[in-house]
């Protein structure tokens, strides 16, 4: 159950709260075999700061989209950080092209166990390109543009 | 994409103006001015970047013929923004990677919650 929840124009934050020691969550996230247990996820290589791990999601009907992990820093059962393309939900999108946001992963060690933070960042940085995504979506604000845009041309 | 597919074709052809506008680091920094800080005044967007403010004006409306900023007035200046359109549809793509966050933190919990202390897999 997610505690807490903020989201901005840049940044996503999760926080929750995990009934189990700070050393066995650090695994659970930082562990490649366990992060992809519970992220669904199959990457080729362990976590390593400076280095980019590459798989694809194991969800059903996604499991042929590319993805790219860069490990930016791990300060043990403290914080792990990464660099990708924010969540690749879209097989027609071409994500490769777009600024990536940073993941975040701070934990905190409580009475009942363990405070895990998660902090998404960097979206700001990508309205262009999701402008071009926008245009692939033929519906809603977009779709009335076009057609705005198709008059004002003719 | 191809020729032969006239609806697909015909919304390509569309989107040239767009991406036209588009096709200029003034124009593509100015959108970013306005993402991350904007509304703002041609006098506020044209300070240190080097460019006229009549240059700048005309970049502006370039992006408001496309549908990609326009113009409001806040008090008596006149202020540029992004299309709110736009920016909903940036919020929706947004709300969607909050959700997927709340699922992922939820199953990191049951999966921690849920295996052996001393497992390592």
């Amino acid at each position: 159950m997610v505690l807490k929840t903020e989201t901005g124009t840049d940044r996503i934050e999760k926080q929750l709260s995990i009934r189990a020691p700070r050393a066995k969550v650090w695994r659970a996230i930082t562990d490649v075999a366990q992060f992809c247990e519970w992220f669904r996820f199959k990457l080729d290589g362990p976590f390593v700061a400076g280095q980019t791990v590459r798989g694809n999601p194991t969800h059903p009907g996604y499991e042929h989209m590319k993805v790219e992990m860069r490990v930016e820093q791990i300060e043990p059962e403290r914080y792990f950080a990464y660099r990708w393309h924010p969540y690749p939900n879209d097989p027609k999108v071409d994500y490769s092209t777009e600024p990536m946001t940073l993941v975040e992963f701070m934990l905190e060690e409580t009475s009942e166990g363990t405070d895990v933070t998660i902090v998404e960042s960097g979206f700001d940085g990508i309205p262009l390109a999701r402008r071009a995504e926008a245009f692939r979506m033929n519906d809603g604000g977009w779709a009335g543009q076009i057609k705005n845009l198709a008059r004002y041309v003719s | 994409m191809s020729p032969s597919r006239g609806a697909t074709a015909l919304k390509v052809t569309e989107a040239v103006p767009v991406f036209a506008a588009l096709a200029d680091p003034t124009r593509l920094g100015l959108l970013g001015r306005l993402s991350t800080d904007g509304p703002l005044s041609i006098t506020r967007l044209s300070s240190g970047t080097g460019v006229t403010r009549q240059a700048i004006t005309r970049h502006l409306y370039t992006l408001g013929e496309v549908g990609l900023v326009r113009h409001t007035r806040r008090g008596r200046e006149r202020v540029w923004e992004l299309d709110a359109k736009r920016l909903e549809k940036a919020k929706q793509f947004l709300d969607t990677v909050s959700a997927q966050w709340d699922a992922a933190a939820d199953r990191l919990k049951a999966f921690v919650e849920g295996s052996e202390p001393t497992g390592k897999h």
